[in-house]
């Protein structure tokens, strides 16, 4: 037995310091609390233990929120990426998505460069193993090593290390991501609290050595000429030059045979492996089980920085023996005679079922203690660090005394990711799709710091000086539409042939400018052009005003919806609701209310098996306070 | 997902039993209620009605500019109405397929269909009423739903739930292209274009279409056949309903013309349901009453889907007769020969000659004969139904109100395609008619979508 003693007081302590409790952790102490940061392994600080790339669909959109809540994702990447590109450019403005190909190793040392140099923040090495909870309230932890730190608020973030098992073949052995120490007692710990904990599985490809891949016969993929960035503090011009390609192969009927006269060795099949595995990110074993009659399956071949030969086998992730993984490997295009530097893997972890969990991620059960990340049944850097976020400011408020912060659905990305997992709670690895979201033309990934930068300077999260640069493009914005207003483009011959040429019906009379906007592929660049008119520089500003004019229909109907949305959130139901007092409701519907205890009226309609009847009677409940009157 | 709870949107229903009665009374609330029913009425500018008054006037589809109904329109202006929002009633001229559509008007321009106990529900949340009351509703909300359910479970055998279930699959695996190229978008799936986006909102207009002209047939199924009596004064109409009503409920005298209201009623003749229309004689005529009865008529001849057409077999035929003949010609009929027990001047023969329609001779006074009228009846009714047996069915007007709307998403996405906007843009349409279909059958499960996506597409990094 370990023999405790003392440490330091702290208002927050976040445990972990994945993409999750770095983003807690700063948040905390921007906010200027006194705040502590424990890791298992300080050389896992903003690791990326699977694929070294940030963004993509809906999580390049959360990146971006995350920047303007003031968050520090956006910059960490822009400082350290290797490739950017836009994604889907050919498509409508709600789903264009940035991703950027990470340095892994930079990306981490950036990060915790900036956790070192943050005021209020320390950063130390510990194992924690369990809470400190007294009466229902969360108030500090005890590490492996008896050092015992109080708090007023604990964030939670273990990522893949609680009760962590990594599988290759027959071969398992308990351990955190990339080989580092698992977290063992936490989760006996929270057990004991009364939390109901799970199995998920997620997994990893191999590392190969890029000195020894034949890029001849793979195809390049190169990034973006066009200056791109995450953070709204970047600028165009420090956008980097010398990017670095990532290459696709593909795999082929000899890989699938390969795979095939194996799967009695595969965990994924053999029953090794018990955890639940996220259906959009199945292991190449799965894919080929599962799509049988597809001939080939694309893989993507990612530098894991600018100075290793480590190349990350994109899409090929495995939990194979490791002589099996290598057979495989030398089936593929360009790949023949690649030398493997670190195997694939599959990891099991324990995750807490997120609807034990508020909308400020702070548990049902015990009050100031904080969840995020992985562990919170989530996978990807980026939901994770949209969670850590939120939870470190929730700490930080809850420590303060204050009332929560929380984001709605037609808010923010992180709102969607939220409001699914503490409503619906999930059953394998959460990913973030623009599918999820039901107001993704809202939801843009240029207009987060029109929907949230509000929110980051309240918060004290973004400086005044930001702040005043986001109210000059406010303005802008408007000035702009003001100035479209004005201007009239008649149908003289220029814009006549100009309107032919992108495939536009000539016009009939001279209309406002921003009428003509309205016409597909028509841009303020060309309007000014016609018009011999000067509108406006910044290429952000114009983007805006093309988007709300040209997509105002489309806007108005989601518009319409979040009004209705806004009228059911605002019915707010009792926290001390007791759901046996209602009469009337089905069965089905008392247990999931209890279960989930819905914060509003619109959270309990998301709830999936309650019906129409049973909300009504609910509506009815909470909305006349002469019920528990009359009783 | 549980289908949501809406409440200060613009509800609407038709407030009273239909069938029954002169006059049907088709009832909204909520905000948009005078902007909505404006849309449609032609009269005086309903925005600027008083509160608490009555405006005549014409229901108009605003589409087509046809004329539906002529109509009473009650504007009640919150807060002193039964449910403390701004109203509306139409009072329209009875008769389900005109009452119905009026409704499928206020839908189409921007109300929802109230659901059960809404409207009390919202006298309630409104303070209008209080909670003893409102439970009592919701008790009834429950009743109602859970016959819904059964209703529905028995709709889903006779295959119309199967029916819009292929249609949302057919739109979710287009859609399921659509999402899997935004969100994984170096996945090899082929590139959707928005052109097959458009195609597979053609094919679906084309069965949705298909769909609500079943409409009609359903509503005989549920309904019965609406059946004219029609026939020249005295001839024995309001004695033959009378017959087959077996009550004193139509005025039967032998002075001509007695008869002024189209009544309605239901009657089951072997198993058959009727709806049966008396109507007042058709025929010229300076009686102002009178007048309007005939123009009812004239209406409910339009509607019927049987003609009972009542001939004077002791008289030779007018022209009158010969009239209705002609103005029946095209309707499935039965031409019924009646006071054969006073000598008969025509014979079954001679009309036979003349039209395919079977020919009956009977006394409906006497009840001579009528056992045959009763069989062709039937054997009209089965024999076109039976066509129908296989095919699917829209059966009421929650149905055609959804399947209308979801058309009219449909033809949002044709537009927005050919106009070039971008595939996830015009693909909000496209998923709201998915929804749409999905409130049909009840079914539109939250992660549908998502399911559809990892099924379909084989994904990952």
């Amino acid at each position: 037995m370990i023999k405790t003693y003392n440490s330091n007081e702290y208002d927050v302590i976040v445990v972990g310091a994945g993409h999750a409790g770095s983003e807690a952790a700063l948040a905390s102490a921007r906010m200027g609390l006194k705040t502590l940061v424990v890791t298992i392994g300080l050389d896992m600080v903003a690791f990326m233990p699977c694929n070294p790339s940030v963004g993509g669909p809906a999580k390049g959109t959360v990146v971006r929120e995350i920047d303007a809540l003031g968050g520090e994702m956006g910059r960490n990447i822009d400082a350290t990426y290797i490739q950017m590109r836009m994604l889907n450019t050919g498509k409508g403005p709600a789903v264009r998505a940035l991703r950027a190909q990470a340095d892994k190793w930079q990306y981490h040392e950036r990060m915790k460069d900036t956790i070192e140099n943050t005021p209020n923040l320390t950063l130390r090495q510990a194992v924690v193993d369990q809470l400190v909870v007294e009466d229902g309230v969360c108030k500090g932890v005890i590490t492996n090593t008896g050092a015992k730190y109080l708090a007023k608020s604990v964030v939670l973030t273990t990522g893949t290390a609680a009760r962590g098992k990594i599988i290759i073949g027959e071969l398992t052995y308990s351990s955190g991501p990339n080989n580092t120490t698992p977290a063992i007692k936490l989760s006996e710990n929270l057990e004991k609290l009364g939390f109901k904990l799970r199995r998920f599985k997620t997994g990893t490809p191999p590392r190969v050595n890029g000195n020894t891949i034949d890029y001849s016969k793979t195809e390049e993929e190169p990034g973006d000429q066009e200056p791109r960035h995450f953070s709204y503090e970047t600028s165009d011009r420090s956008y980097l030059q010398d990017q670095i390609s990532c290459w696709m192969t593909y795999t082929n009927n000899t890989t699938h045979e390969i795979i095939r006269a194996n799967l009695d060795r595969a965990p994924m099949f053999s029953g090794v492996i018990k955890g639940v595995g996220p259906r959009y990110c199945p292991s190449i074993e799965d894919k080929v089980v599962r799509f049988a009659d597809k001939d080939r399956h694309q893989i993507f071949l990612e530098p894991e920085g600018r100075h290793t030969k480590e190349i990350y086998v994109g899409d090929f992730s495995t939990s194979m023996p490791e002589e099996v993984q290598l057979k495989m490997l030398h089936s593929v295009a360009g790949l023949e005679k690649v030398e493997m530097m670190r195997p694939g893997y599959a990891i099991e972890y324990d995750v807490i079922e997120p609807w034990q969990l508020k909308h400020t991620l702070e548990t049902k059960k015990i009050k100031h203690l904080f969840t995020a990340g992985q562990m919170n049944g989530t996978s990807g850097y980026e939901e994770a660090a949209g969670q850590g976020l939120i939870a470190g400011i929730n700490a930080a408020l809850a420590a303060k005394g204050k009332p929560g912060f929380t984001l709605g659905r037609d808010e923010a990305y992180i709102g969607v990711l939220i409001d699914d997992l503490v409503t619906k709670g999930t059953n394998e690895p959460y990913r973030l799709l623009t599918s999820r979201a039901e107001y993704r033309l809202i939801l843009r990934h240029d207009n987060a710091d029109l929907r949230l930068t509000e929110y980051g300077h309240q918060l004290g999260l973004i400086d005044d000086d930001r702040y005043a640069d986001f109210e000059a493009k406010k303005a802008e914005i408007a000035r702009v539409e003001k100035r479209l207003h004005e201007i009239t483009v008649h149908p003289i011959e220029d814009v006549q042939s100009y309107l032919v040429k992108i495939g536009q019906a000539p016009m009939a009379s001279g209309v406002k400018a921003d009428y003509f906007l309205r016409r597909p592929k028509v841009t303020i660049s060309d309007i000014e052009e016609l018009t011999h008119e000067h509108i406006c520089d910044d290429r952000y500003v114009k983007e805006q005003v093309e988007i709300s004019i040209k997509y105002a229909g489309y806007i108005k109907k989601e518009e319409v919806q979040i009004a209705r949305l806004k009228r059911q959130e605002a019915k707010r139901i009792p926290e001390n609701i007791n759901y046996d007092d209602i009469d009337g409701l089905a069965t089905e519907a008392r247990q999931k209310f209890e279960k989930i205890r819905p914060e509003t009226l619109a959270q309990a309609e998301r709830i999936s098996g309650v019906n129409p009847a049973d909300l009504a009677i609910l509506s009815v409940y909470i909305q006349n306070g002469k019920y528990s009157k009359t009783k | 997902m549980a289908q949501t709870l809406t409440e200060f949107d613009t509800i609407a229903a038709i407030s009273t039993p239909i069938g029954e009665g002169g006059i049907s009374i088709v009832r909204m609330s909520g905000e948009e209620s005078v902007k909505i029913a404006n849309r449609l009425f032609k009269g005086k500018d309903l925005t600027k009605a008083a509160s608490h008054t009555i405006n005549y006037g014409h229901i108009v589809d605003p589409k087509t500019g046809e004329m539906i109904d002529e109509v009473m329109v009650s504007v009640l202006l919150a807060p002193k109405t039964a449910t403390r929002e701004d109203m509306i009633e139409i009072n329209c001229h009875g008769g389900i397929v005109v009452t119905n559509r009026i409704l499928q008007l206020l839908l189409a321009n921007g109300a929802r269909m109230a659901e059960p106990g809404e409207f009390t529900k919202r006298a309630f949340v409104n303070g209008r009423i209080d909670l003893t009351q409102a439970e009592a509703v919701m008790d009834i909300v429950r009743a109602k739903t859970d016959k819904a359910r059964d209703v529905a479970a028995k709709q889903m055998a006779g295959g119309l739930m199967q029916k819009i279930k292929d249609l949302r699959q057919e739109i979710l695996n287009t859609l399921a292209n659509v999402e899997v190229n935004i969100d994984y978008p170096e996945y090899d799936a082929d590139t959707v274009t928005a052109k097959e986006m458009a195609d597979t909102s053609k094919r679906v207009i084309s069965e949705i279409d298909a769909l609500l002209k079943t409409a009609n047939e359903g509503k005989i199924l549920r309904n019965g056949l609406a059946t004219a009596i029609v026939g020249r004064p005295n001839v024995g109409k309001s004695s033959l309903l009378n017959y087959l009503t077996q009550s004193d409920k139509a005025i039967v005298t032998d002075v001509a013309g007695t008869t002024r209201d189209t009544l309605e009623e239901f009657v089951s003749v072997n198993g058959v349901p009727l709806e049966l229309i008396d109507t007042a004689g058709i025929h010229q005529t300076d009686d102002k009453v009178e007048k309007i009865g005939v123009e009812r008529s004239k209406k409910a001849l339009k509607r019927a889907d049987l003609v009972l057409l009542l001939l004077d077999s002791s008289q030779e035929l007018t022209s009158e007769d010969q009239e209705l003949l002609q103005a029946t010609a095209d309707k499935k009929r039965i031409i019924v020969l009646n006071k054969t027990d006073l000598g008969m001047k025509i014979t079954p023969q001679e009309l036979a000659d003349q039209t395919a329609s079977p020919v009956i001779a009977v006394s409906v006074l006497e009840k001579q004969h009528m056992e045959q009228l009763e069989q062709t009846i039937k054997d009209l009714f089965f024999s076109g139904i039976e066509n129908s047996n296989e095919q699917v069915m829209v059966t009421n007007q929650r149905q055609t109100g959804l399947l209308a709307k979801a058309k009219g998403q449909l033809e949002e996405v044709i537009s927005a395609v050919d106009n070039g906007i971008p595939v996830d843009i015009a693909q909000i349409d496209f998923t709201g008619a998915w929804d749409t279909l999905g409130e049909i059958t009840g079914d539109s499960a939250p992660d549908e979508l998502i399911t559809q996506l990892f099924s379909q597409f084989c994904l990952g990094k």
